[in-house]
């Protein structure tokens, strides 16, 4: 089996929102549509105050409540463990994007571009009709994954076959591949390290893992 | 927790995604099946049902049209009975087809006997639909007001509230049997809609909120149960003013529940923003303020 997963470590993101910047432009979103962000955290008192960037959008559930309450069956889970929509399917009842417990679902009603009513050259040759009126979140950059995969390389590990938000981190603080594999770098960090999933209390085992610390050695032995 | 937050990007934010036009489909369902289901009980009681069940069904199509005017591809709508496996979206749509054609013959057999009992079966189905609405909004996980367990049975019983309402405006002649039962029934809804609110208030969602709920509180009280009960025991004492007080009475009751609706839907529906249950240690700082935890606009 594979399941697909991402790992931030907290300690190395600088909120320099390269990631975010990367993923708009390999993924053409339209302005105020953010599949790949990075949220600003300022935890604490003064003087005891610390900032937190927390890289985050489409966690990739196990039990992804997206996918339960669409009612068109469009949002779909992959057996690679990805959420996916088919934008064929989906109506645009923004159910989904209500029932996200992370804010990561977008519906652009219609064409919306960066400088005005016309489209700037690149926009008019990437806009994805098909995505105007339905749901749209962060793929994983599933299409280059799988490509990259076919050709040979390992999910992950190789940047034909990594997200664009992976392949343009400056800090290496974001990884992915697959948490089946016991000998890919996602497995590895988490576990030479202390790490959480956001809302996991609500059952939807996201694919979305945040390194906080290094796993106290005493826990390895 | 001591520690002040700040950075607006993690707070919880109200969601936009469903308007006013989604408010009016839980409006429209829940009156519009409140009624049904009202309707249904009094027809095994002899009361005329065939305006009533007209109304219930308008209000339910109401519902239904408002809702496609806010789908972003609202030609495609049939897709919608592809999930009835998991989606309550899906099974409210299904429940609907049975609800209009039963509707129809009903009042195609009206007042034939075996109206009466076609009319209980659109009862029946009537309390599906409503709580498959209870239960749609119980699946929005992404906003812990509408996932709050205590807003299912508040939504079930507003619904037939706001139903029974428009029922007595039809039977507006004194009836001290079934304005006490109206009675009954606007009390279990204000407790229904206190321990929603109270459990907004310890912990059950954002701060935002519970503002939005709090803010109607008065308004929802007074003029929505006091006022009503009080119109429904000056109509008990005072039978030729009846004709005006209870039609008053049922409308205050059922516009109380709509307001409800659209505030929840539309003013009380925050996302739940980015929390975390650790900060990182990033090799400086004293260790214990890395257990901290961040939660923001809660």
């Amino acid at each position: 089996m594979t399941r697909y997963v991402m790992v931030a470590d907290l300690r190395r993101c600088i909120g320099c929102q390269t990631c975010t910047a990367a993923c708009k432009q390999a993924n053409s979103t339209p302005p105020g549509v953010q599949w790949r962000r990075v949220v600003d955290i300022e935890v604490g008192e003064y003087p005891n105050v610390k900032r937190v960037f927390l890289p985050t959008g489409c966690q990739h559930c196990a039990n992804p409540p997206c996918e339960e309450v669409c009612p068109t069956k469009a949002t779909f889970k992959k057996e690679d463990g990805t959420v996916q929509i088919d934008y064929d399917l989906c109506i645009g009842c923004a159910y989904c994007a209500v029932a996200c417990p992370y804010d990561a679902r977008f519906k652009v009603e219609k064409e919306n571009f960066a400088y005005g009513d016309e489209p700037m050259p690149h926009e008019a040759q990437r806009l994805n009709k098909a995505t105007i009126g339905v749901a749209q979140k962060c793929t994983f950059c599933n299409d280059v994954v799988e490509a990259g995969v076919a050709s040979g390389h390992k999910a992950g590990e190789h940047p034909d076959a990594s997200p664009a938000c992976v392949n343009s981190c400056i800090t290496g603080a974001l990884t992915f591949g697959d948490k089946d594999d016991p000998d890919s770098q996602v497995n590895q960090l988490l576990e030479k390290s202390e790490h959480f999933r956001m809302h996991e209390e609500l059952g939807t085992e996201p694919g979305f893992y945040y390194i906080w610390d290094k796993k106290n050695m005493g826990d390895l032995l | 927790m001591t520690s002040a937050f700040k950075g607006k990007g993690s707070l919880p934010r109200l969601q936009t995604s469903w308007d006013l036009r989604a408010a009016c489909n839980f409006i429209g369902g829940g009156t519009g099946t409140g009624l049904l289901i009202t309707t249904a009980l009094l027809a095994l009681f002899g009361f005329p049902y065939f305006w009533p069940i007209v109304l219930g069904l308008a209000c339910v199509g109401f519902g239904l049209f408002m809702v496609w005017l806010e789908i972003g591809r609202p030609w495609r709508s049939m897709n919608l009975f592809f999930h009835p496996e998991t989606s309550w979206m899906t099974r409210e749509g299904i429940l609907a087809i049975p609800l209009f054609v039963l509707g129809a013959l009903t009042l195609f057999y009206y007042p034939q006997s075996g109206g009466s009992a076609i009319a209980a079966v659109i009862g029946l189905i009537a309390v599906g639909y409503l709580y498959c609405q209870a239960q749609m909004l119980r699946g929005a996980k992404g906003i812990p007001s509408w996932a709050h367990p205590a807003l299912t049975p508040y939504i079930l019983m507003t619904g037939l509230t706001e139903g029974m309402g428009l029922a007595i405006c039809f039977q507006a002649l004194a009836n001290e049997a079934l304005f006490a039962v109206f009675a009954l029934v606007l009390v279990i809804r204000l407790i229904a809609w206190s321990r929603y609110s109270q459990g907004l208030q310890q912990g059950g969602a954002p701060q935002a909120s519970c503002a939005a709920i709090n803010n109607i509180r008065a308004m929802f009280l007074v003029g929505g149960h006091l006022l009503p009960i009080l119109l429904l025991v000056a109509a008990t004492f005072i039978t030729e003013l009846a004709v005006f007080l209870v039609p008053a009475a049922g409308l205050l009751a059922a516009a109380a529940g709509w307001l409800s609706k659209a505030v929840i839907i539309t003013r009380a529906a925050q996302t739940r923003g980015f929390a975390i249950p650790r900060t990182p240690i990033r090799g400086q700082g004293a260790k214990d303020m890395s257990s901290q935890a961040s939660k923001q606009g809660w």
